[in-house]
């Protein structure tokens, strides 16, 4: 035993080690796990923000998934994982698949532009959009030059098509990272594992889905947690394009915790959604390790 | 050789695709933004020429002067206080023996996948009971609490990349646990240090919901922030103008970005695979 202490005096266990993460969790304490409590608890009563906060149990909660609104927009941020989640994920596959051992000149400055749209502000990407999709932006005068004028409309200002067009910015924004993530990935795997299958007879999509895909496991389970993620949260996005609107075609529960908190004095009803929204996303998450974890 | 060939052209095809559909929007706003002011752009003319009129009429008609200032002091705040506290956590974390670090570490997991949207509420009047609503505070503190998980994680990877030899020789030598740190560790870590700055810096400058709740007072925006009022102004309804404002908001990012690519990229895919 006391040999263990020359080789790793550290492991001496001592209090003052505490202090080392006290400040950190301070920190973290006061301003996440606080709010986060102190939501849950508001969540179970009726707050106008000012008066007395009322303990109303799990009404707020039964309110919430009674309101058809509610339900919609839950509903919206599911259709949005197609967009935010499913397509970039697809098209990253599919390319990567594409790419196993292809080497090429200027990857690097490929990789530094697919990458650009992960590191600007929501709101800078939802002005350049809203222009794109403007009555008189580039997309419908596009659809001019081409004849199709019955085509062109105020594409955010459309009920059937605001979601899908608000969708496909985030298709947008994600490709590129699933791409850079997913090639990353299959340049990682053992170049034997593809010389086998070839031995094997194997033809490119059997070659796909026996090697590329399951050896792509890890970076899969990671796009998805992190797009995920961004489909049932984004705020900004929502709020820069449509606003929720038109109507409440492009509601999200994020853009209703924002307007009940601070528009329409239901702090209770909001915190209740927001303790919803975290539910939904520790489930999704936990389901996805769950499902896609390697089986020992 | 002929096969290797036709490989590469799809590759860089594709390649190619991506890089304009990515750039396209970026391009179109930029186009827009040096248009001559008054003249109407479709998107798909090459300006005529380049006018700056759209730039200055931005800067000074939506406040950006002080909203890249405010901006930045609350970067500065949030990454160099976030990076000093993770840096002590992660060095307790996987140098030192601390009793119940998985459960400590559970708990840490909660705040790298909390939507933050569903605490700002409460964050909000916690601020306004103390008076501190528009305020860079009210920026910075909960920002430090909501980086610090993602950090601490980041750091103790790189914490226990760094060889156990290196230390026992120094305590050996009777260096304290502090000297240790600071003098022989975090000068290993310097790398793995500035890709976490870039990110915290990068996230930070783009948080958006926060300055949104917490700041009222139209001299206390962020460049975010003031952008989306700038955006919603009628009085600056011109999209040209529009487009200007948020080439600026987009500027600081973007240069740092050009020079700290690798990092921005490395980081967030290998910080994304870590977790």
């Amino acid at each position: 035993m006391s040999n263990k202490n020359i080789y790793r005096p550290q492991s001496k266990f001592e209090y003052t080690s505490y202090i080392y993460i006290f400040p950190a969790f301070i920190f973290y304490i006061l301003f996440v796990l606080f709010p986060l409590a102190d939501t849950f608890y508001t969540s179970f009563t009726q707050w106008n923000g000012i008066s007395e906060k009322k303990w109303v149990g799990f009404d707020q909660y039964i309110n919430n998934l009674s309101d058809k609104k509610i339900t919609s927009s839950i509903k919206h941020s599911f259709i949005l994982i197609i967009f935010y989640s499913f397509l970039p994920i697809i098209i990253g596959l599919l390319i990567a698949g594409i790419m196993i051992r292809v080497k090429i000149h200027g990857m690097a400055t490929y990789r530094a532009i697919l990458f650009l749209p992960q590191i600007l502000s929501m709101i800078v990407v939802g002005i350049a959009w809203r222009w794109i999709y403007a009555p008189k932006g580039p997309l419908n005068s596009g659809l001019d030059f081409f004849g199709l004028e019955d085509v062109s409309r105020a594409w955010l200002g459309s009920f059937d098509y605001a979601l899908p067009f608000v969708g496909l910015i985030g298709t947008w924004v994600m490709f590129g990272f699933t791409m850079i993530l997913f090639i990353a990935g299959v340049q990682k795997i053992p170049t034997e594992l593809y010389d086998a299958a070839k031995v094997d007879g194997a033809g490119a999509i059997a070659e796909f889905f026996n090697v590329t895909l399951p050896n792509l496991r890890g970076e899969i389970i990671v796009a998805l947690i992190f797009t995920v993620t961004l489909a049932l949260r984004n705020f900004d996005l929502i709020y820069i394009t449509t606003g929720g609107g038109p109507g409440t075609s492009t509601m999200i529960p994020s853009m209703f915790i924002y307007k009940k908190a601070f528009q329409m004095n239901q702090v209770g009803s909001a915190s209740s959604l927001g303790i919803m929204l975290t539910l939904m996303i520790f489930t999704l998450v936990s389901l996805i390790l769950i499902i896609l974890r390697e089986k020992k | 050789m002929n096969y290797k060939n036709q490989e590469k052209i799809i590759a860089h095809s594709i390649f190619l695709l991506g890089s304009i559909i990515v750039l396209y929007p970026f391009i179109s706003i930029l186009f827009l933004a040096l248009s001559e002011p008054g003249t109407r752009v479709s998107g798909f003319t090459v300006p005529s020429g380049i006018y700056f009129d759209n730039f200055i009429k931005a800067w000074t008609g939506g406040g950006f002067a002080n909203g890249l200032f405010n901006s930045f002091v609350v970067v500065v705040g949030v990454v160099s206080i976030a990076i000093l506290c993770s840096l002590l956590a992660a060095y307790a974390f996987e140098k030192l023996d601390i009793f119940g670090v998985t459960p400590l570490f559970a708990i840490l997991l909660i705040g790298l996948v909390l939507p933050y949207e569903s605490i700002v509420i409460s964050l909000y009047y916690s601020m306004k009971s103390y008076n501190l609503t528009n305020t860079h505070l009210s920026l910075i503190l909960p920002q430090i609490g909501l980086s610090i998980p993602f950090s601490i994680f980041w750091l103790r990877a790189s914490f226990r990349a760094i060889p156990q030899s290196l230390s026992e020789a120094a305590m050996i030598e009777g260096a304290s646990r502090f000297t240790i740190l600071t003098k022989i560790l975090i000068p290993q870590m310097i790398p793995a240090i500035l890709t976490l700055t870039v990110l915290l810096f990068m996230w930070t400058w783009n948080e958006f919901l926060l300055a949104l709740i917490m700041i009222q007072d139209a001299e206390m925006r962020t460049a975010p922030l003031a952008l989306s009022y700038f955006a919603g102004n009628k009085r600056y309804g011109d999209p040209a103008i529009t487009a200007a404002a948020a080439i600026w908001v987009a500027l600081p990012v973007l240069i740092t970005y050009i020079f700290l690519q690798r990092r921005f990229i490395s980081g967030m895919v290998t910080g994304a695979v870590k977790e």
